[in-house]
C-alpha cells in the first residue's frame, strides 16, 4: 500500500490533530445495489430509448484499439450523428469501451472508473484480446477474459476492428438497450462477490476499497 | 567506410578511447552506428568521457539481453552524438547472480528510468539510482522478473488469467502456405498449434 | 401597487419557450461547429434525448449540500436573469417580472450562477473542478468589467435603470439602437459578451481535452441534466438583456428569435475559429482591449 493511504495523523492549519484514513475518508465504500426500473413499463422503454440513443463514450483508451475510437469523431466516420459522443468523466458517461489488451496495471484504473459510472452503464469489449486474449494470449500482464472481471455487453471481433465494425457495433449495442437487454450494472450488482473475487486475483495492490463510487 | 584517420569518425572515437579504457574491437553496424564491448567498471568512466569530452551528449536507450546459458546479462548503453550524428553502443557483460551494475543517473538522470525499468523486468539491481523500487509498470510482482528467460509467460499467463474455451491456435506460415498452395504441401495438417507448450 | 398574477403563468410559457429554442440554438451550435469541421454533427433533437437520459440514470450520488446546491444556484441564475429582464418590448404578457432597477438585479444574476457553480463544484472535491472555478471566476470578473462599464455608460446616456425604458428609448428605426447612439459601449459590450459565452477563444472554463470539462467533471445524472437544462436557458438570458440595451430589443417572438440567434452567433463565429486563450492571457486579453474601450464609452456620454 502506497503511503500517502496509510491511515494517520494529522495536524490542521489550527493546531487540531486528527485521524485521516483515506481509504474510509475519501471514498464512499457503499456496496453497490440492484436498481430496479422505472415502475411504468412505457416510462422504462421511453428512458431505454433516450439512452440508446444518447451514448456518452468514456473516453479512456485502455489499449491500442483507442486508435480505433477516434477516427469515429473525424468527417470520415462522424458517430456524433447516431448521438455516440465523448466524456471526459466516468460520472457523466454511459459507456465503457475496453479497447482491446487490457494489462493488469490498467485492469485496476479500469475497475475504478467503471465502479464510478452511474446506473445504466455499458461495457464493450473491443478486438479478440478482450474476448480471449488475442495475440497476447501467453502475455504475463494482460488478462484473457474481460467478461470474468466486468459484465460486457458486447464484443467487437478483430484485431483490430476497424472503425466501421465500431459503428456496427454501437448500433447493436443500442438495439440491445432499446430492448432493455443491456443490464451490466444490474449484474455486476447482482453477482458482486464473483466479480470481486476475479479482480483481486489478478490484482495484487487492492489498495483502494472493495466498492469506489 | 571511414578511414582511422579521420577524428569524427566512430574509429577515431574508439581508437582515443582504446588509449584510456581496455575495449573490445569495433563492430561497425552502419555508417554512423557502431557497437563496442567494455568491462562493467569501465562503462560508467567511458560514458562519463564520452559524454563531455566526446559530443555524444544524448542518452539513447539502456537496455539489457538476458544470455541464460551463459548465466550473463548484456547491458547495452546507446549514445549519441548529435552534431556529428555517430551514434556508439556500449556493451557490458555482468553476472546474472548477483545481477548488479553501477548507476549512471549522475551521468544521465535519465537513466534512472531505464534503470527502473530493467529493475523491474530483469530484476538488475542499480544500488543509488533514484526511486528504484519504486513500481515502474508492474504493480506488486510476485514471481521472478518476468524478462527474464527462465520466466515461463505462457504458463504463468494460463495460472494467473482465466481462459476461454474453445480457443484455437494456427501457425500462420503453414496455415496460410495449406490455403494458398494446398497442392504443394498435401500432407500438411494447417492447424500447428503455435502453442509452445 | 397591485401585483397581476398572470404574469406568472406567462412567465412559465416564456421559460418554456426560451428553454426549447435554447435546446435547439444549443444543437444548431454544434451542427454549425461539426460543419466547420466538415462533419454532420448530432442532430437537432440531440439535446433533447440527452435531456431525457440524464433524467432517467437510475443512481445517483452527493458530495454534501453544496453539490446539491450548485445545479439548483446555476439555474436559478439562468432563470432569475431571464425572468427579471423584459423578453418581449410592448407585450403585456411577455414582460416578465422586469421592474424599474432590474438592470443592477441583472448585473447581478450575471454573477450568480457562477457562485453557485463554484460553492457547488468546489465541494466535489475533484481537482480539475476546483482549477475550472478559479479559472471561470477570474475570467468572468475579468470579462464582467467592460460589460458593467457599457451598461453603466447605457444607463447614464437613457438616464434610467429600468430595461423597458431603455428598450422604449431605442424605438422608432435602427438608428435609434444603442448600436448607433453609443457605439463605444456596445463594442466593449460584445466584446466582453465573448467571454461570458464559454466558446472559444474564452473557453478556459470547460476547457475540454486540458483540464476534463472542469467545474461540472463531477456532475452527473440528474445534477448534469439540471446544469444542461441551465446551458440551454442562461446563454438566452444572457443574450435578451444584450439585445434589449444595444440592440433595440424586440417586439414578437420571430424578431426575438432572429435577434438572439444573429447575436448568439457572433460568439460562435468567433468560437469556432479561435484557439484557446490561457487564463492570464484572457484576462490581459480583457483589460487590455474591453475596458478601456468601456471607459471611453462613459466619457463619450
Amino acid at each position: 500500500m502506497k503511503a500517502e493511504l496509510e491511515k494517520r495523523l494529522v495536524t490542521g492549519p489550527d493546531g487540531v490533530e486528527f485521524e485521516v484514513d483515506p481509504l474510509r475518508d475519501y471514498y464512499c465504500d457503499a456496496l453497490p445495489e440492484v436498481q430496479r426500473p422505472a415502475y411504468l413499463r412505457i416510462v422504462e422503454d421511453l428512458f431505454n430509448w433516450a439512452r440508446a440513443e444518447s451514448i456518452w463514450i468514456l473516453g479512456f483508451g485502455t489499449g491500442c484499439g483507442a486508435i480505433e475510437m477516434r477516427p469515429l469523431m473525424t468527417p470520415r466516420f462522424d458517430a456524433y450523428r447516431y448521438g455516440i459522443q465523448w466524456r471526459p468523466t466516468p460520472r457523466q458517461a454511459n459507456l465503457f469501451v475496453i479497447s482491446g489488451y487490457l494489462s493488469v496495471k490498467t485492469l485496476k484504473r479500469v475497475i475504478r472508473s467503471y465502479e464510478q459510472m452511474q446506473n445504466p452503464k455499458y461495457v464493450v469489449g473491443l478486438g479478440s484480446c478482450t474476448l480471449n486474449g488475442g495475440m497476447y494470449f501467453d502475455s504475463y500482464n494482460t488478462i484473457k477474459r474481460l467478461d470474468q472481471y466486468l459484465p460486457v455487453d458486447l464484443y467487437i471481433t478483430g484485431c483490430m476492428p476497424r472503425p466501421e465494425a465500431l459503428l456496427a457495433g454501437f448500433l447493436e449495442l443500442k438495439k440491445l438497450i432499446r430492448a432493455g437487454k443491456a443490464e451490466g450494472a444490474n449484474q455486476y450488482a447482482a453477482n458482486f462477490a464473483w466479480y470481486k473475487a476475479n479482480q483481486k486475483q489478478v490484482i495484487h495492490d487492492w489498495d483502494m476499497p472493495d466498492y469506489n463510487w | 567506410m571511414p578511414s582511422n584517420a579521420d577524428p569524427m569518425s566512430l574509429a577515431g572515437v574508439h581508437a582515443r578511447l582504446q588509449a584510456l579504457f581496455p575495449l573490445g574491437d569495433l563492430a561497425p553496424r552502419r555508417a554512423g552506428l557502431a557497437f563496442v564491448d567494455l568491462p562493467a567498471t569501465c562503462a560508467p568512466p567511458a560514458l562519463s568521457h564520452l559524454r563531455d569530452r566526446e559530443g555524444f551528449g544524448h542518452l539513447v536507450l539502456l537496455t539489457a539481453v538476458d544470455w541464460l546459458e551463459e548465466e550473463l546479462f548484456q547491458l547495452t548503453y546507446l549514445v549519441c552524438n548529435r552534431e556529428a550524428r555517430l551514434d556508439l553502443g556500449l556493451r557490458v557483460r555482468i553476472p546474472r547472480e548477483p545481477a548488479r551494475m553501477e548507476s549512471i543517473h549522475d551521468i544521465w538522470p535519465t537513466a534512472a528510468t531505464y534503470q527502473r525499468e530493467l529493475r523491474e523486468m530483469f530484476g538488475i539491481d542499480f544500488p543509488g539510482s533514484p526511486r528504484l523500487d519504486e513500481a515502474f509498470i508492474l504493480e506488486d510482482w510476485r514471481d521472478i522478473p518476468p524478462y527474464r528467460r527462465d520466466f515461463d509467460t505462457l504458463r504463468f499467463a494460463r495460472e494467473n488469467f482465466a481462459e476461454r474455451p474453445g480457443r484455437e491456435t494456427w501457425d500462420p506460415a503453414s496455415h496460410m502456405r495449406q490455403r494458398l498452395y494446398p497442392e504443394a504441401n498435401p500432407g500438411m495438417d494447417p492447424s500447428v498449434p503455435g502453442d509452445r507448450s | 401597487m397591485s401585483f397581476d398574477w398572470m404574469r406568472i403563468p406567462w412567465s412559465l410559457v416564456t421559460l418554456f419557450i426560451v428553454f426549447n429554442y435554447g435546446l435547439l440554438l444549443n444543437a444548431l451550435i454544434a451542427k454549425i461547429a461539426a460543419r466547420v469541421g466538415r462533419r454532420h454533427g448530432i442532430p437537432l433533437w440531440q439535446n433533447y434525448v440527452d435531456l431525457i437520459k440524464n433524467y432517467g440514470q437510475r443512481t445517483t450520488i452527493s458530495h454534501g449540500v453544496h453539490f446539491y446546491l450548485g445545479p439548483v444556484f446555476r439555474l436559478t441564475g439562468g432563470i432569475g436573469l431571464l425572468l427579471f429582464v423584459p423578453t418581449l418590448y410592448g407585450s403585456a404578457y411577455f414582460a416578465n417580472l422586469s421592474f424599474a432597477g432590474d438592470l443592477i438585479l441583472a448585473l447581478y444574476f450575471v454573477f450568480f450562477g457562477t457562485l453557485g457553480m463554484a460553492l457547488g463544484a468546489g465541494e466535489s472535491g475533484h481537482p480539475y473542478a476546483a482549477l475550472g472555478v478559479s479559472r471561470g471566476l477570474s475570467q468572468v470578473t475579468a470579462a464582467e468589467l467592460p460589460f458593467a462599464l457599457a451598461v453603466f455608460a447605457v444607463a447614464l446616456q437613457y438616464q434610467t435603470l429600468s430595461v423597458t425604458e431603455i428598450v422604449a428609448a431605442q424605438q422608432g428605426g435602427i438608428h435609434h439602437w444603442t448600436l448607433f447612439t453609443n457605439p463605444l459601449a456596445v463594442a466593449a459590450a460584445m466584446l466582453s459578451f465573448l467571454g461570458s459565452m464559454m466558446r472559444p477563444p474564452f473557453d478556459l472554463v470547460l476547457a475540454p481535452q486540458e483540464i476534463p470539462i472542469g467545474p461540472p467533471t463531477e456532475y452527473h445524472s440528474s445534477y448534469l441534466a439540471l446544469l444542461q437544462t441551465n446551458r440551454a436557458i442562461f446563454p438566452i438570458a444572457k443574450v435578451v438583456i444584450y439585445m434589449n440595451l444595444f440592440f433595440g430589443g424586440a417586439t414578437n417572438w420571430p424578431v426575438f428569435f432572429l435577434k438572439v440567434f444573429l447575436i448568439t452567433m457572433v460568439s460562435v463565429v468567433v468560437g469556432v475559429v479561435s484557439p484557446r486563450f490561457r487564463v492570464e492571457q484572457s484576462i490581459r486579453w480583457f483589460l487590455i482591449w474591453a475596458v478601456p474601450i468601456g471607459i471611453l464609452a462613459i466619457l463619450w456620454v
